[in-house]
């Protein structure tokens, strides 16, 4: 039993940081209808840049605060200079030159920083069977999830976000600008993309350090539905759990094949996530 | 798509403006399955002139330009085709190679011909086990499945390592050169052309398919599948009938890298493989075999010419190591920012300014 | 026209003839009848000149295998660039290229081949990894190129019946393995030994070792993927299974990943980390971070490797008397990158003394015959602590391990000297007389 509640505690550990990465996800395909290969890259670089910062002034919270202006700054820039012109013309091409930009972020993260690991630290103290690095890291996503919800349901501007992402002919006629609307929303996704960035990264840091993270996290979008934010979040914490059972009652290397198996449960099941709503797909 | 879907007989009709009159009527006139036999058989020509006047450092690289064209292709038919977009294509080039492997390991004397037979039956069973379970999946929920698909397998290999070998794989040693042609042509070149043999073979099939039937119902599910379901075609069949045959197309692609580098290992498919080959594919140019083509010389290419302009250039060591991964990048979002259509329809528009002149 | 006809008549021939030929060709034989043969020829000597001589190496420098790795070329390079400083070998300069494989064997096959043809090494020098390494083994051997000291601990490297011209280096894990176990045996006797391995060649052939000592004492085995970064399942495991002691075959980074997390939920077995995962120079680098809530907060990462034990087989970086870990030192300091030395540069940088070494044996007349002659005759004298076998139809490489232990001021304990073994259930042994030659007094150049 006691086993079973520590496999419990670190998937839900685990879980954090996938859910913020799907989170992420999700955020620019509700924008802008495809799923953001360079995500890992943003934060990536996010991380990179937290490391530089605290390496130089010495405190973890101006790195941490590095981290999360290098990500939105990188998602929107991302949006703005490169995706927008070329999703325009193929949507396919959208997605695949995200996966252009995770190539150039990796090498050149590689370049600067070099291939070999860093040691990383967390925001708070690891020590403990469910840590205060931890319990930082459920609540700083459940915060986040929080404050995206109430930014989208009860403010103007998350109105106009949606308005851009769902019907942006429409939105334009009434004075949205939906350009803008779209940037600020990879702005925003590439901002919690650095958090799960933090969160996934310690104890060490590496160019390749966010590969399998990544995975887990189009994973959980996936399973949780990629239209809804909190799919997102039950998506993460779902493959973060069956991972860690699988991995203490089976083995590490069926860890992957876990995720696999709840992909194929949930998506035979309800083809577009478990919190997808209901009606008919659009044609 | 609908323009060219089979191999060009080479140069013959490939410059429109004024050919014989003769010589293309009568090419249009014969039936599909010969032309893109023919074509083959030019392409196998061009592929043997090629091996004759370069080395065995250019055959191995050949064989690669083969097998990853064959996996390209497929995936093209699959993505090109049907519009589904697979990210675990990585997954059944792993299938078909562990085939290969085992059955050269354990029943040493049956004849390649048989093994590569029994590779593309394998990999079209998973083929059917996978499209019937996301038969129902559409866009970014068949990439997300197939994706963790593709880095989930492995697991398998690691799992029963014992069968398959754990991280180190199998390796296997396969018969080269016929007695005949002893001293005549190297393992290397050998190997590249039954490579290429199959391949060919395979994409004449292939270009076959697409450009029948078969070939038109996909390409209406692509272009609008309530349409196409409206008319008649059976949307789920198809699509199934699709990922099957790109699934078979990757695994004897696998079974052709196994043969081809005699070693297979789960490294070898990990992640940076499925998402290498579904760029590649966008890069080269959606909905032709030709856009496979330079998709399959850009894999294997760039990276060796990134490599050789970076030790050329006196850089850093992490510059130096990192530059090719980062020149993949940047190619790739020029060529989607400036060629849409990849470098198969980049080369057309600029045959066809060419042509105006 | 007729001309058009008879184009294409000489097409179909063509294909007809290409088609017949590779149905029969590939019909008649099964793909696994393999003949052997012939063997290559040695006496050649490509890649040499008057005043150089290239040679070749793959390791992964790019991708998820880099971290950890990327120190071992450096450390080559570094001794080489010292070694052309001098003067070279022979009056030949070493022109050392480790090429990248990312870890992946088809491309270490592609590099491998690089090199060989149309670089035209003349040897191949610590070619890095079991998986990548294997795929390329036979090949090297078909071709006639030395393949000299390959970066990796498996068995298959000491194979002379099938692969001549391979010579082992790395002590390989099952003999190391059978030390760690005697000395476990004999320091902690009855006490709960529990095993943490990597799930490969490593965890396989270090448990055959283990085992023939510690199998009563066994009360967990665990083991992880290189590509799942999480050992939090594993090492609670360990902890509920009440092992007193860990043996950890397992690279760096999963090393200090074990040690982190037994730190979080307060286990604190007694380590004994395999040279492979022993590099306490990098060790302490990763886990300097995470001394914060510990004892020793503010000091290096001490307080985690306080104790552990690690055998190794070469100098260690934090050896202050040894006169080849100084001059290691000295050579990284001029030559080598701005990362801090570790035990894997010493690898490298020991691998790069003992091939030139040999290349110096070889004598000025270089072909590839003379320098497997003087691999075969070498009387191997250091920088390695133990004796190193190249002939006689066994390449096993270095024969054994030392153990030392860390102290919580960073310095590190001989605890028990040199022991060699064999790979079978032979016995352990005592060093008896190994003169190790120093620096100074070693002819590795001119």
């Amino acid at each position: 039993m006691d086993h079973f509640i520590n496999l419990t505690l670190n998937g839900l550990a685990l879980g954090a940081a996938y859910s913020a990465l799907a989170l992420s996800l999700v955020l620019i395909y509700q924008a802008t209808r495809l799923v953001n290969f360079a995500q890992p890259a943003f934060a990536l670089l996010s991380v990179y840049a937290a490391f530089a910062v605290t390496q130089i002034t010495g405190s973890y919270w101006l790195g941490f605060g590095a981290a999360l202006i290098t990500g939105m700054t990188a998602g929107a820039a991302a949006e703005r200079f490169v995706v927008r012109p070329i999703a325009r013309v193929s949507p396919l091409n959208g997605v695949i030159v995200t996966l252009g930009m995770l190539l150039v972020v990796q090498g050149a993260v590689g370049m600067i920083w070099g291939n070999e690991q860093h040691a990383f630290g967390y925001a708070f103290s690891y020590v403990g069977r469910f840590s205060p690095a931890d319990i930082f890291a459920v609540s700083a996503v459940a915060g986040v999830a929080l404050l995206l919800f109430l930014l989208y349901r009860f403010t103007a501007i998350g109105l106009r976000m949606r308005a851009a992402a769902h019907h942006p002919e429409a939105a334009r006629l009434s004075g949205v600008r939906v350009g803008l609307m779209l940037t600020a929303g990879w702005a925003i996704a590439s901002f919690i993309g650095a958090l799960a960035g933090m969160l996934a990264a310690p104890p060490f840091l590496y160019p390749n350090v966010f590969d399998i993270v990544f995975v887990f996290g189009i994973t959980a979008a996936v399973v949780g539905g990629l239209d809804n934010p909190f799919g997102a979040i039950l998506g993460g914490m779902l493959i973060g759990l069956g991972g860690s059972w699988v991995s203490g009652y089976v083995g590490p290397e069926l860890a992957t094949l876990s995720a696999l198996v709840i992909v194929v449960v949930v998506l035979s099941v309800r083809p577009d996530g478990i919190l997808s709503r209901p009606t008919a797909r659009k044609v | 798509m609908s323009t060219t879907t089979g191999q060009r007989p080479e140069p013959s009709t490939g410059a429109a403006s004024t050919p014989p009159p003769s010589l293309p009527e009568k090419w249009r006139a014969l039936p599909l399955p010969a032309r893109n036999l023919l074509g083959a058989a030019v392409a196998l020509l061009v592929v043997t002139a090629f091996l004759a006047v370069t080395g065995d450092l250019t055959a191995l690289r050949l064989a690669t330009v083969g097998y990853t064209f064959l996996a390209l292709a497929g995936l093209q038919l699959l993505v090109g085709g049907s519009g589904q977009i697979s990210l675990g294509h990585g997954a059944f080039m792993m299938i078909g190679a562990y085939t290969m492997a085992l059955l050269v390991l354990h029943l040493p004397m049956l004849p390649l011909a048989t093994n590569l037979f029994i590779v593309v039956a394998v990999s079209a069973v998973a083929g059917i086990a996978v499209g019937a379970a996301t038969a129902r999946l559409h866009g970014p929920y068949l990439a997300g499945a197939t994706l963790i698909l593709a880095v989930g397998l492995p697991g398998i290999a690691h799992r029963y390592h014992d069968l398959f070998g754990g991280s180190n794989g199998l390796n296997i040693r396969t018969v080269g050169v016929p007695p005949f042609l002893d001293g005549v042509v190297t393992t290397s070149e050998w190997r590249a052309l039954v490579v290429w043999f199959t391949v060919l073979l395979v994409l004449a099939a292939l270009a076959t398919i697409s450009g029948g039937r078969l070939g038109r119902r996909m390409r209406a599910i692509r272009d609008d599948e309530t349409a196409a379901a409206m008319s008649g075609i059976p949307v789920g069949r198809t699509k199934v009938v699709a990922f099957i045959i790109a699934s078979a197309a990757g695994g004897l692609a696998g079974g052709l890298q196994a043969y081809a580098l005699g070693t297979v290992t789960p490294s070898s498919f990990a992640l940076v493989l499925s998402l290498t080959l579904i760029a590649a594919l966008v890069l080269g140019g959606i909905g032709s075999l030709w856009g496979a083509l330079w998709a399959a010389v850009a894999v294997v290419y760039l990276e060796v010419w990134a490599s050789d302009l970076a030790r050329a250039m006196d850089l850093g060591h992490n510059v130096q190591h990192n530059l090719p991964i980062v020149l993949f990048g940047v190619v790739l979002i020029l060529v989607l920012r400036f060629w849409p259509l990849g470098l198969h329809g980049g080369l057309q528009a600029l045959r066809n300014r060419i042509a105006r002149r | 026209m007729p001309a058009n006809r008879r184009g294409r008549r000489l097409v179909q021939a063509a294909v007809a003839g290409a088609l017949a030929l590779v149905m029969t060709a590939t019909a008649c034989t099964g793909a696994g009848q393999i003949e052997e043969g012939v063997p290559a020829d040695l006496d050649v000597a490509p890649g040499v000149t008057d005043d150089s001589v290239v040679i070749g190496a793959h390791h992964p420098l790019t991708g998820p295998a880099a971290p950890g790795y990327l120190s071992i070329s450096r450390g080559a390079s570094a001794v080489f660039d010292y070694i052309n400083e001098q003067g070279g070998v022979n009056g030949r300069e070493i022109d050392f290229r480790a090429e990248d494989d990312a870890y992946d064997p088809s491309m270490t096959i592609d590099v491998t081949r690089e090199l060989v043809i149309r670089d035209e090494i003349f040897a191949m020098m610590g070619g890095l990894g079991t998986p990548t390494h294997s795929g390329v083994i036979d090949y090297l051997n078909e071709e006639g190129v030395p393949d000299v000291f390959p970066s990796s601990g498996a068995l298959a490297w000491n194979n002379t019946d099938v692969h001549p011209l391979t010579y082992g280096w790395q002590t390989d894990y099952t003999k190391e393995a059978k030390v760690q176990g005697e000395y476990i045996a004999e320091h902690f006797p009855g006490q709960s030994v529990g095993y943490l391995y990597q799930n490969d060649d490593v965890g396989v052939d270090s448990q055959a070792g283990l085992d023939q000592y510690l199998e009563e004492d066994v009360v967990a085995r665990q083991h992880y993927e290189s590509d799942v970064t999480d050992l939090s399942a594993q090492i609670a495991e360990l902890d509920r299974a009440g092992a007193d002691v860990v043996v950890c075959s397992c690279i760096p980074a999963f090393t200090a990943m074990g040690m982190l997390e037994a730190s979080r939920i307060g286990f604190d077995p007694q380590w004994m980390v395999s040279s492979i995962g022993g590099d306490t120079a990098t060790l302490q680098g990763l886990l300097q971070e995470f001394t914060s809530d510990t004892a020793a907060e503010g000091t290096p990462a001490d307080a985690f490797l306080e104790d552990t034990l690690v055998t190794s087989y070469i100098p260690r970086v934090e050896d202050t008397e040894d006169e080849w870990a100084q001059f290691f030192r000295d050579v990284y300091e001029e030559y080598g990158g701005e990362d801090p030395i570790t035990n894997t540069h010493i690898f490298g940088m020991s691998q790069a003394v003992m091939f030139a070494q040999a290349l110096k044996s070889a004598g000025p007349d270089l072909t590839r015959q003379a320098l497997v002659d003087a691999l075969e005759t070498e009387e191997w004298r250091g920088p390695g602590f133990v004796p190193f076998a190249s002939s006689d139809g066994d390449h096993g490489g270095h024969e054994g391990v030392f153990v030392v232990q860390h102290q919580l001021d960073g310095t590190q304990d001989w605890v028990q000297e040199a022991r060699v073994t064999d790979r079978e259930d032979g016995p352990i042994e005592q060093v008896e007389d190994f003169d190790r030659a120093m620096p100074d007094e070693l002819e590795f150049h001119d």
